[in-house]
């Protein structure tokens, strides 16, 4: 990514965006799964060759109750397409009530990446126990055919280089939907694109 | 004007932003003398009268301090930063808007065309029959128009220039202020970087601290036009959604004090990656809840979310913003 000096809009899921067929779509999913369950059924699952899609990256974590909604944040900006939670049961959390943490800011949580555009099926948060590997394996694969279907998380402002990139976009204005109704008066096209020059030459000291 | 020769020079300037930070800095009262005492002023837009040319005239890295306001969203506002950078020592971000992306940063909840639509054509009280919206050039009577560029995104100043330290808060203490002016004037600088304010929970400082319980069980959100406040509880305790615990302290506890709860404008801790996220997982884990149901019907007591747990801090952090479809 940093070979090239010329400003362009980097997206973070390079692989699966390069895709144009939502069929190809290999979905990247963060998985962060509890030491004593989840874990263990992934354990479990890859000990008897189960055989599931993969896709997810394991995180393993001491207990669903630690994961703070910063790291499905991260995840997310760095370019997970969908990111999967695993705790043991209600009621069966080797920490008392870890899971509960975990359930209590998922629901929070998926409000919020809602509300900044990310759909609701991108998280998810699911009770493996340790013996439960074909469940795993269902909701697994599950998982990525609905991200599949969903397509790659596209992030608004994926690159560090957003700077070159937006200058690009200012000098588009107004954008073609809302030209139609700009004043008959205004700048043709060809002025707004020796305005985009002069503001790289100031904003590239 | 001439200014004796030795003080050093210091500019504020004013990007997106409401004004109130440089309302804050009036708020030094007779403190203000012992800083315009202390230094020569070459740049204040909302006080004196100099022009982006003499700040151009001056030799590069001959400002000791620019303290700028305001989120970035034109390219004027891009161009004026990159210029006191390259003049100055060191910048400071001053205030939220500069340090996280602040309310205007909310707007990075809408795309640009949306915004427009809104302010241009669709709000009550417009009258734009021709449909008019800005454009960076135009002409008018035979006149050559220009106006700045309107980015999609809202970004901090640190997104789009080289920040040495933050001043936070939507204003600033005055004695943040105070002591971050100090700080920077006793020429002892800390690690670039730094948030020039106590690096601890508003907690810490909160007068009504006692009366939190050790086990706080929210079973109910309550906003505050809702409820009669007592001002000696713990804010959290009576059900108000007070962010206290994830913003950082050196406000005195000002709002807690006026009896309303925080709503972090002081920002993070050094130790938080995401303001928002880190709220978040303060305060669902006082959810008093272990069932679905009851946990999403506590959880319709906090009607904005996103505006809740970002309203400072959309742009600085890890999503920056709404996707645009």
């Amino acid at each position: 990514m940093l070979e090239q000096a010329e400003p362009t809009v980097q997206t973070p899921q390079a692989e699966p965006t390069s895709q144009t067929s939502a069929e190809e779509l290999e979905p990247r999913i963060v998985a962060l799964f509890c030491n004593w369950c989840t874990y263990m059924a992934a354990d479990l699952a890859g000990t008897s060759r189960m055989k599931y899609a993969p896709n997810v990256r394991v995180v393993r974590v001491m207990c669903s109750g630690r994961i703070d909604p910063q790291f499905v944040m991260h995840a997310f900006a760095r370019g997970a397409d969908g990111v999967l939670i695993g705790g043991c049961h209600p009621g069966d959390c080797h920490y008392q009530e870890g899971n509960y943490e975990a359930l209590r800011r998922f629901r929070l949580l998926r409000r919020v990446i809602e509300g900044l555009g990310i759909e609701r099926e991108r998280l998810r948060l699911e009770w493996i126990s340790a013996s439960e590997a074909d469940r795993l394996r269902r909701v697994v694969d599950e998982m990525v055919t609905d991200l599949r279907a969903l397509g790659p998380l596209r992030l608004s402002v994926p690159a560090e280089a957003f700077s070159g990139a937006e200058a690009d976009s200012a000098a588009e204005l107004p954008s073609p939907e809302i030209a139609g109704a700009a004043s008959p008066g205004a700048a043709s096209p060809g002025a707004a694109s020796g305005e985009e020059a002069s503001a790289e030459e100031v904003t590239v000291p | 004007m001439t200014q004796p020769e030795g003080k050093p020079k210091v500019a504020f300037y004013w990007c997106a932003s409401c004004g109130g930070c440089e309302e804050a800095v009036i708020d030094l009262a007779e403190g203000i003398l012992d800083v315009v005492g202390a230094v020569d002023i070459v740049m204040w837009p909302v006080a004196m009268d100099f022009k982006r040319k003499d700040i151009e005239a001056m030799p590069d890295g001959s400002i000791l301090a620019s303290f700028i306001n305001g989120a970035i969203r034109t390219t004027e506002q891009e161009e004026m930063a990159c210029l006191m950078r390259r003049k100055s020592k060191v910048v400071v971000a001053f205030g939220a808007c500069s340090q996280l992306g602040g309310i205007p940063g909310l707007a990075n909840l809408y795309s640009r065309d949306g915004i427009y639509r809104a302010a241009y054509l669709e709000s009550p009280s417009t009258e734009n029959p021709e449909g008019t919206l800005p454009r960076l050039r135009s002409r008018q009577n035979g006149h050559d128009l220009h106006l700045p560029g309107f980015y999609e995104t809202v970004r901090s100043l640190d997104q789009v220039i080289d920040v040495d330290y933050a001043i936070p808060g939507c204003a600033p203490h005055p004695e943040v202020i105070q002591q971050a002016v100090a700080t920077l004037l006793s020429g002892d600088l800390p690690p670039k970087g730094t948030v020039l304010a106590p690096d601890k929970a508003l907690c810490e400082e909160c007068p009504r601290r006692e009366s939190k319980p050790l086990d706080l069980a929210i079973t109910e959100f309550k906003r505050p036009h809702e409820v009669l406040i007592d001002e000696e509880t713990c804010l959290l305790a009576q059900g108000l959604l007070c962010l206290g615990p994830a913003t950082r302290a050196g406000c005195a506890a000002a709002c807690v004090c006026g009896n309303m709860p925080c709503s972090g404008c002081s920002g993070p801790t050094s130790r938080v990656l995401d303001q928002g996220g880190k709220a978040m997982s303060g305060i669902a884990s006082l959810i008093g809840s272990d069932d679905e149901e009851a946990i999403d019907r506590i959880l319709d007591g906090i009607p904005d979310p996103v505006g809740t747990f970002y309203r400072y801090g959309l742009p600085a952090s890890l999503l920056r913003r709404k996707t645009l479809s």
